[in-house]
């Protein structure tokens, strides 16, 4: 649990009190033992006795250790709290719960949602179970903590990617395998507004779109540009904002899998042809996945600036990067500057002053590149390196030369294999 | 062969005042249509044609916009298909979301049902028409653009991140042409139920400490970052460094 060193009075004044019967135990288990001679007497070592002051005198402490306290801590181990498991068994219906999974993990608001499912569950009394739906690379851990009864992982080579199209057949499906009675979808621009709607529309059921207060009978959501508050009847699926009720945070859910029957798709209309490369540092830096970031620790500017175009990241800099010239005002993280919301985040020369570690304080990776072993932002990485920077930027940058030449040429070979 | 490119325009809402204006979006979508069919362009309006905010959308250039007259609780979905259809159009824009009524964004999607045609979402530009097929630019988050090819017709759905709309020249504007057909007089009967009231503010998510000793929540309350979590490389030569951060950041999929 906590690390706070107590005392055990009992045990002090048992090592106090020479006549006590446990005493020999604990001023053995203090002193390490007694040594017995061949004839049975008690042999001490006399220069054993004592120990070193910290100005290097020897000190002879003639209270036996009486007056110390047990080194045995009668502390709570650590132990990791077991959170009650919900179970549900047999489930009369299901609430399905199409999760965004921005790089394959569930989001703040995916959380926020399955805590409503579960909250409408309570309400609609029955047995229901909260499916977690998802499609693409998964690499999620705590389905259990998040509150997933089901989850229902519509793997393929079809679903990857941009697949609008496949993944709304793949969900009309789920509907009618199971028995569904509510769909909730994240109103959000990582997919979920856009699928909801798809589904919608095929289904012929009418949405309630930005809803954001919704229990088993009402639901309000906004309209007009967030002017207006709609309240009707709840429907059967909704898209739901961000905050829109509390993420599970006291149970363990199963998290069993659960699969459909059948994966076939028609072939899709829109053909997905992949990212387009654009400008990094174009991005506004509050929105932009990936920063490269300089601090006083950097002296080769030239090949920091040279890093991040290699690596395609936005450039973003420490107060005193801006403050000495090298950067511009725009470019600063932190308290003053901007709060990024990368994904990941590399830090190079930034000890981590608590201003910028607020401007932080959303990115989901952040590395370390540091010569200081022990500064803040080595312990608020996920990944520090120790050493410097030019040599490791210098390395790096040949690394990533290296891996975009193979995959060009892995990308030739298979035009050429094509045609 | 030119492509018939129609633009769906609807009446917006200034974010400050309220006052209706011509939408962001559809003006971004009227722009693009600009761009691809220059003056062939058709913009259609379902509603009311003595409504002032079309002539700010036929001040962008247009010689005549087209209205389908029909109430303001009627059903917008039928006229527009019906008109559609008809018209045999190639490619229709909108934008994402309205800014007046119910604003769900459904319009484009219900549409793409009724006449089975694709839908493409949040579109940032489209690139080139050849051959019956059209490269789109999708607006993805956080800045980045994706490509995808659409066969003709497809309805696309104008994001912000679209080229912006020109500045909208009041006298062409009140010398265009309001091209007035009759609508659908279908009534949206299941609106009639709602109830609406102007938009409450949102309650802010307070922070709760779930601690259950005082010494848990004296460590909340004066939590700093903790060591111990990350990985440390110190002692490793510069190239095993550079690799491990490498790994990291192909794992991450930011280097691609």
């Amino acid at each position: 649990m906590s690390d706070i060193i107590r005392r055990d009075p009992r045990a002090e004044w048992i090592m106090r009190n020479r006549l006590h019967p446990l005493h020999e135990q604990y001023a053995s288990q203090e002193e390490g033992g007694e040594v017995r001679g061949p004839s049975g007497l008690i042999r001490k070592f006399p220069h054993k006795v004592g120990f070193i002051g910290p100005n290097g005198i020897k000190r002879i402490d003639r209270l036996k250790g009486n007056a110390t306290a047990p080194k045995g801590k009668r502390s709570a181990a650590a132990q990791e709290v077991q959170l009650p498991l919900h179970k549900v068994d047999s489930p009369d219906y299901y609430i399905m719960m199409v999760a965004d999974m921005v790089g394959g993990r569930l989001t703040g608001h995916d959380k926020d949602i399955l805590g409503l499912a579960h909250k409408l569950i309570v309400e609609q009394g029955g047995n229901g179970a909260v499916v977690a739906v998802c499609f693409g690379e998964v690499k999620e851990d705590n389905f259990d903590t998040a509150g997933v009864d089901r989850v229902l992982h519509i793997e393929g080579e079809a679903f990857e990617g941009y697949a609008p199209e496949a993944r709304v057949q793949a969900l009309t499906k789920v509907e009618a395998q199971y028995s569904v009675k509510h769909w909730l979808f994240p109103d959000s621009i990582h997919g979920g507004c856009d699928l909801a709607s798809r589904l919608a529309a095929r289904l012929g059921e009418r949405p309630a779109t930005q809803a954001w207060q919704v229990n088993a009978e009402q639901s309000v959501s906004r309209g007009a540009s967030a002017s207006l508050d709609i309240t009707r009847q709840t429907p059967k699926i909704l898209m739901l904002l961000e905050e829109c009720a509390d993420a599970i945070d006291e149970t363990r859910h199963e998290a069993t899998p659960m699969f459909l029957d059948d994966v076939s798709v028609a072939a899709a209309t829109i053909k997905d042809k992949g990212l387009i490369a654009v400008d990094p540092n174009a991005i506004p830096m509050a929105e932009a996945e990936f920063i490269l970031s300089a601090g006083n620790g950097i002296h080769n500017w030239d090949q920091f600036h040279e890093a991040s175009k290699v690596l395609g990241a936005t450039e973003g800099a420490s107060r005193v990067a801006v403050d000495d010239g090298f950067m511009p005002r725009s470019r600063q993280v932190g308290a003053t500057g901007t709060w990024v919301t990368a994904r990941v985040y590399v830090a190079v020369g930034i000890s981590g002053a608590i201003q910028h570690m607020q401007g932080i304080g959303q990115v989901d990776k952040v590395v370390a590149i540091n010569t200081d072993a022990g500064c803040d932002m080595v312990k608020r990485a996920a990944l520090s390196v120790i050493g410097d920077s030019e040599e490791i930027l210098a390395e790096l940058m040949k690394l990533v030369a290296e891996h975009k030449q193979t995959s060009l040429s892995d990308q030739a070979e298979e035009n050429s294999n094509a045609a | 062969m030119p492509h018939k490119v129609i633009s769906l325009i609807s009446v917006g809402r200034h974010p400050q005042s309220g006052r209706s204006r011509r939408a962001d979006q559809d003006s971004r979508a009227v722009e693009l249509g600009l761009k691809l069919a220059g003056t062939d362009l058709d913009v259609v309006h379902a509603g009311n044609a003595e409504e002032p905010v079309l002539r700010q959308y036929a001040g962008m250039g247009l010689q005549k916009v087209t209205v389908l007259e029909q109430t303001e609780t009627a059903d917008a979905i039928p006229a527009l298909s019906s008109y559609l259809k008809a018209e045999k159009a190639d490619i229709v824009l909108t934008g994402v979301r309205s800014e007046s009524g119910e604003s769900s964004g459904m319009t484009p999607y219900l549409l793409a049902e009724q006449l089975g045609w694709p839908i493409v979402a949040r579109v940032a530009d489209i690139v080139e028409i050849k051959d019956g097929e059209a490269q789109v630019l999708l607006a993805l988050p956080r800045g980045q653009r994706r490509q995808v090819t659409v066969k003709l017709p497809f309805i696309a759905s104008i994001d912000n991140a679209a080229q912006a709309a020109r500045q909208s020249a009041f006298g062409p504007g009140l010398r265009a042409k309001m091209d007035t057909q009759t609508g659908s007089t279908e009534e949206d009967n299941v609106r009639v139920n709602w109830s609406e009231a102007p938009a409450k503010a949102r309650p802010k998510r307070l922070k709760v400490v779930k601690a259950k000793t005082a010494a848990d929540r004296f460590k909340a309350a004066t939590a700093k970052p903790q060591g111990g979590l990350g990985k440390v490389m110190k002692n490793e030569s510069a190239q095993e460094k550079a690799q491990a951060i490498f790994d990291l950041l192909i794992e991450e999929k930011v280097i691609r």
